[in-house]
């Protein structure tokens, strides 16, 4: 198939940028996106032009490098489905496809559709994680966890940090990515003794990064390659209520 | 002090929107469920726009209950609108380079337009309140007829017209604004994330088909 | 050189514990005088980072990833084994170790196998103390499952992304040592270099992805935890990125390369579609639990799968191997792929293909039972090849995988570079020849979390006070010469891409050294290599410049590596003159067509030392002797 795309090309952090218009010509249905942009920044390079810069590494849909905003959609028009996962058959011959990076304060681009997505480990740095020294763990079955509890602790550890959420919310919110871990330490009784404190200080870094804040618009959840629900910033709602009015510190 | 950290966070912004905007829906049902005494005659209207005055009595004195509620509701409105601003100029700032196409997946146009959507009301609330409670935009106001006030003030198509669109605004105000009160205070649970998306179209039907009926009964002359 | 890998002595199950006395331990109030590099944060570095951390010393980690969770341990699947024998069906340490001893087709250190299933242990208590969301059963005790053909059950895992909340767990504990102040992470950096002084590793110098700044670190050990070099290949399963650039640089200033010809090559992945593709994916391992394999009889039947009457089907592993059937050993599987298709019977557009079919399982189990145990791993599938896996049998073909080849390293995990560490995939010890599923994880966060944090004191201990820093002359001149090589591959101005070379040399490497290799294939491989290497520092086209964010030189440099590496690849396979595990050599094969041992001649650890002027190799070997586990011939009939 023939496709126009509309890419946006900027050359390095905080110079201008601009979509450019690039026709593609024989894009087979079984390419995924990025090896569209492969075989475009090949053509690129044979002609002398600079090729466009992505984020991508695994290409298995589960390390959350890719990303991009693909016809208005973070990763694309399909439903949990990555940039990488997502293959050309789901468009159609003479289509026009518009590719952005991450649109956030929190996330400035670096070039292309390369941005900066550190505030994200700055706000696990804050307190996502349970404080266990190697050697220092107790034998494993020794704490019994309810399957469902497993079970809905994985579905929020599923998050791949792509940053998706912060791109889809219209206030550039980074709520989903902070719940999703909240709810997974939340959730495993390993994670009780610093659950206030937890939520306190990644709450604390996430609002001193630029990101914004939520608006219940739930178009997160929708465009989560995950599938992670909103009712996870539901439950960081509430720990950090607690927490805040209830709690000891 | 811990209230002013707590303000300070955008997720305490939410929590004093949810809890003053709950306590704006209580308000705001009060009254149209106090107003549908309209349909049984002025006697009744005015005698429970009479009676709300001595509400409290013997330890309150005369309109003295209804000044705290108007304080309580005061108080509730400028909080409300104060966190209201402030996370706006937050969540513009967080985008400020805006994508050349875009498409909204979940949200729905009641989430899109709580803004716009309250600044109407706010707009709606101030004439309301020029209109039928000091009437100084009423053009024969008596301050002891709450019935013929409306009656009259409802006579007039345009007046009547704003007041249903702004009717209308609310209605999806609340609609989404009930079902991020549960959210934004962290009540969520699979039963619950049910109840409470019913509870907020529920809510919201019942106020904005309360509210649309009043002037469309003096419009079609069903009350006169 | 000689090459001592320092095994305690004493009994096998004493001697982890007996190296722990002996090794020399570092104060507290002196570990926070050193300073320890770790390059790459998978599952061994990121562990490692966050345990050295947690000692008290000071920690500089990199990554060319945006973030340190980013690193391809993520992707692994299947799970991680530990030897807590919860399912009471017989497993032990001892089991562990023999497993993957065996394995590996005999071609690994006892010692380090036995520590490894040791500690195994210790690593499940470590995750789940994390809050890694392991499997549970409805009693709220951990899951167990079958995995690589082992006949017990001690597979922990958690749903088919194991890596990823494993990876998740060691970032964590290393986000906190970042806040702890103990922990600087570097992103989006990558080592090119290491600098060598007087002899020993003392510091590295890497790139700024985003600036391209070239700079250096000094530190008082260095550790690489820098993955496999599976890319070499062009095509695999590992991400983008995966890169052998640190371990060949630090190669190059004079560790040891142990057995570079031991790649795994899994058979269950899904078939390359077209010359655009980038990477192949793989399909976990428990599909050929209920999948059966299949061919068409005759050659080139092009009809569709379901067209094709049970009579004229070759189920050709079921005939093979009557016994083990669909679940013989991953490289017995690829090989027989890999011998069906080059007979004309392959399937699919390519021709490179098998079929895996469900269709017997669905009517066996129903349809419900085989979604609820496959039922992400078809989804996957049909968002990549767009057919449903429900109706149509999938279509898989083998594809390089993991790498048990690496830097060469004693007991104590330190390369022939005193002070320079290599740990996780990134090191040859624990798999010998061919690696068992579920093991990867284990010798990752086994290397990280319990084995370096004690062997690193040991050296450092004697090496208090003996500071170097950047301003050392070493540093200058590493750096200069990193620069030269990237200003001469942007320099070449030549007329072909870094991809459209390193696909030729993926190509060559695949048909040459791959799941078979000859002693021709072999002679034809490493006579063409250096002609493309050369045609490619010729020829190679990299616009844009050193100085800002240029992903085709980070490939470009890449790639220059892969070339030399792919040459002492063909070097080492083409010496090996026996099969072993992945390492099947056509000339050594039993009269059924299996892989033949030479114990005799062979059971040693290739460890290739780059001659001073860097015209080819010196070969070195560490014999291996083999005390608790008995030699025998593989079998699976």
């Amino acid at each position: 198939m023939n496709l126009t795309l509309y890419v946006w090309r900027q050359a390095g952090p905080g110079e201008p940028g601009a979509m450019k218009r690039y026709d593609v010509p024989d894009v087979s249905p079984d390419m995924s996106f990025l090896e569209m942009l492969d075989v475009l920044n090949e053509r690129l390079l044979e002609r002398g032009e600079e090729p466009i810069a992505f984020d991508h590494d695994c290409r298995e849909g589960i390390c959350g490098s890719c990303g991009m905003v693909i016809n208005g959609r973070p990763h694309g028009p399909q439903r949990k489905t990555t940039a990488c996962q997502l293959h050309m058959r789901h468009f159609r011959d003479g289509d026009s496809i518009y590719v952005e990076p991450w649109r956030a304060a929190a996330f400035p681009v670096i070039k292309d559709l390369v941005v900066d997505r550190s505030a994200f480990d700055r706000i696990i740095e804050a307190g996502g994680y349970i404080s266990v020294n190697a050697g220092a763990a107790p034998e494993a079955n020794v704490i019994p966890v309810p399957k469902d509890d497993a079970e809905a602790a994985f579905d929020a550890a599923a998050c791949i940090g792509c940053g998706a959420c912060v791109a889809a919310c219209p206030n550039g919110a980074a709520q989903l990515f902070t719940a999703a871990k909240i709810t997974h330490l939340g959730l495993m009784p390993q994670g009780q003794a610093e659950r206030q404190r937890r939520v306190v200080k990644m709450v604390a870094q996430m609002e001193d990064e630029a990101f914004g804040s939520c608006t219940n618009h739930r178009e997160c959840e929708a465009v989560c390659p995950k599938g992670i629900a909103i009712t996870t910033i539901a439950r960081m709602n509430r720990d950090y209520l607690k927490a805040r009015l209830f709690g000891k510190g | 002090m811990w209230i002013v950290d707590f303000f300070r966070s955008a997720l305490g912004k939410k929590a004093v929107m949810a809890v003053t905007g709950v306590v704006l829906f209580g308000f705001v049902l009060g009254h149209m469920i106090g107003n549908l005494k309209l349909y049984q005659g002025p006697e009744k209207l005015n005698g429970y726009a009479a009676a709300l005055r001595e509400v409290g009595a013997p330890f309150l004195a005369h309109g003295e209950a209804l000044w705290i509620a108007r304080l309580v509701l005061l108080a509730a409105v400028v909080l409300h609108i104060l966190a209201a601003w402030q996370l706006t100029l937050i969540n513009r700032r967080a985008r400020p380079v805006a994508y050349v196409k875009q498409v909204s997946v979940a949200s729905t146009y009641a989430s899109r337009t709580m803004r716009w959507g309250g600044v109407i009301i706010l707009f709606f609330v101030v004439y309301h309140l020029l209109h039928l409670t000091f009437g100084s935009v009423h053009p024969d106001f008596r301050a002891e007829d709450v019935y013929r006030n409306v009656v009259v003030g409802f006579q007039n198509p345009v007046v009547s017209l704003f007041y249903m669109l702004a009717q209308l605004a609310l209605g999806l105000h609340l609609y989404h604004g009930l079902w991020s009160f549960f959210q934004s205070l962290g009540m969520s649970g699979p039963r619950l994330d049910v109840l409470r998306r019913r509870f907020a179209v529920l809510f919201a039907l019942v106020i904005t088909a309360g509210n649309l009926s009043f002037p469309l009964a003096v419009l079609s002359g069903m009350v006169s | 050189m000689v090459l001592d890998a320092r095994i305690p002595s004493g009994p096998i199950e004493k001697k982890w514990d007996r190296a722990r006395f002996e090794l020399k331990l570092v104060s507290p109030a002196n570990k926070r005088r050193f300073n320890v590099i770790i390059v790459g944060t998978g599952l061994a570095g990121a562990s490692a980072a966050a345990t050295l951390a947690e000692l008290g010393y000071n920690v500089k980690t990199f990554c060319f990833q945006d973030s340190p969770r980013r690193a391809h341990s993520i992707a692994a699947q299947g799970g991680i084994n530990a030897a807590k024998n919860y399912r009471n069906d017989g497993d032990s340490i001892f089991r562990l170790f023999y497993d993957t001893v065996k394995g590996g087709d005999f071609r690994s250190r006892e010692a380090n196998v036995y520590r490894l299933a040791q500690v195994s242990v210790e690593i499940i208590d470590q995750c789940v103390a994390q809050g890694v969301p392991f499997a549970r059963e409805y009693g709220g005790l951990l899951d167990n499952r079958s995995f690589g053909g082992a006949q017990v059950s001690r597979t922990f895992y958690a749903r088919g992304q194991t890596g990823q909340q494993l990876l998740l767990g060691a970032y964590q504990a290393m986000a906190r040592q970042v806040e702890a102040g103990k922990v600087q992470v570097f992103p989006r950096t990558e080592m090119l270099d290491l600098v060598v002084v007087d002899g020993r590793a003392r510091g590295v110098v890497v790139r700024d992805l985003v600036s391209g700044e070239v700079s250096s670190h000094a530190g008082d050990a260095v550790v690489l935890a820098t993955g496999g070099y599976g890319n070499a290949y062009y095509l695999s399963t590992n991400a983008k990125g995966s890169n052998v650039t640190a371990a060949w640089r630090a190669h190059r200033r004079g560790a040891c390369f142990a057995n570079p010809c031991f790649t795994q090559i899994h058979p269950t992945c899904i078939p390359v579609t077209g010359h655009y593709q980038s990477k192949l994916t793989l399909m976990s391992e428990s599909l050929r639990n209920d999948g059966r394999i299949w061919v068409p009889k005759t050659k080139g039947d092009k009809r569709p799968p379901n067209e094709i009457p049970e009579e004229e089907r070759d189920y050709y592993l079921e005939r093979r191997y009557p016994s083990f059937g669909n679940l013989v050993p991953r490289d017995v599987a690829s090989r027989n792929a890999k011998a069906v298709c080059d007979e004309g019977r392959g399937v699919g557009p390519t021709g490179l293909g098998v079929y895996l079919d469900f269709a017997d399982a669905i009517a066996r189990l129903g349809r419900e039972t085989i979604a609820e145990r496959y039922g992400n791993l078809f989804e996957m599938y049909e968002k990549i090849t767009g057919e449903d896996p429900y109706r149509v049998p999938m279509r898989i073909y083998p594809a390089v995988h993991y790498t048990m080849g690496g830097l060469w390293v004693d007991y104590n995990l330190m390369t022939t570079i005193p002070g320079l560490y290599a740990i996780g995939e990134c090191n040859f010890s624990d798999h010998g020849a061919n690696r068992l599923g579920a093991s990867a994880l284990m010798q990752g966060l086994a290397d990280g979390y319990f084995i370096l944090p004690y062997t690193i004191g040991d050296y450092l201990a004697q090496h208090l006070g003996e500071r170097v820093t950047t301003d050392h002359p070493a540093f200058a001149q590493v750096e200069s010469e990193v620069r030269e090589r990237y200003h001469k591959l942007l320099n070449a101005s030549g007329k072909r891409s870094v991809d459209s070379f390193h696909r030729e040399l993926g190509l060559l490497l695949w048909d040459h050294c791959g799941m078979e290799r000859s002693q021709k294939s072999l002679e034809t491989a490493l006579a063409k290599i250096p002609e493309l290497r050369q045609e490619y520092h010729d020829n190679v086209k990299v616009l844009g410049s050193a100085e800002s964010l240029n992903q085709s030189l980070e490939k470009a440099g890449r790639v220059a590596d892969f070339f030399e590496l792919a040459e002492l690849m063909c070097i080492d396979a083409l010496e090996r003159r026996e099969s072993c595990g992945a390492h099947f050599r056509i000339e050594s094969q039993t009269p059924e067509g299996e892989a033949k041992r030479d114990d005799e001649r062979y059971s040693y650890v290739a460890a290739w030392q780059r001659k001073e002027d860097g015209d080819g190799w010196t070969a070195h070997k560490e014999p291996l002797e083999f005390e608790y586990v008995q030699l025998t011939q593989r079998s699976y009939k």
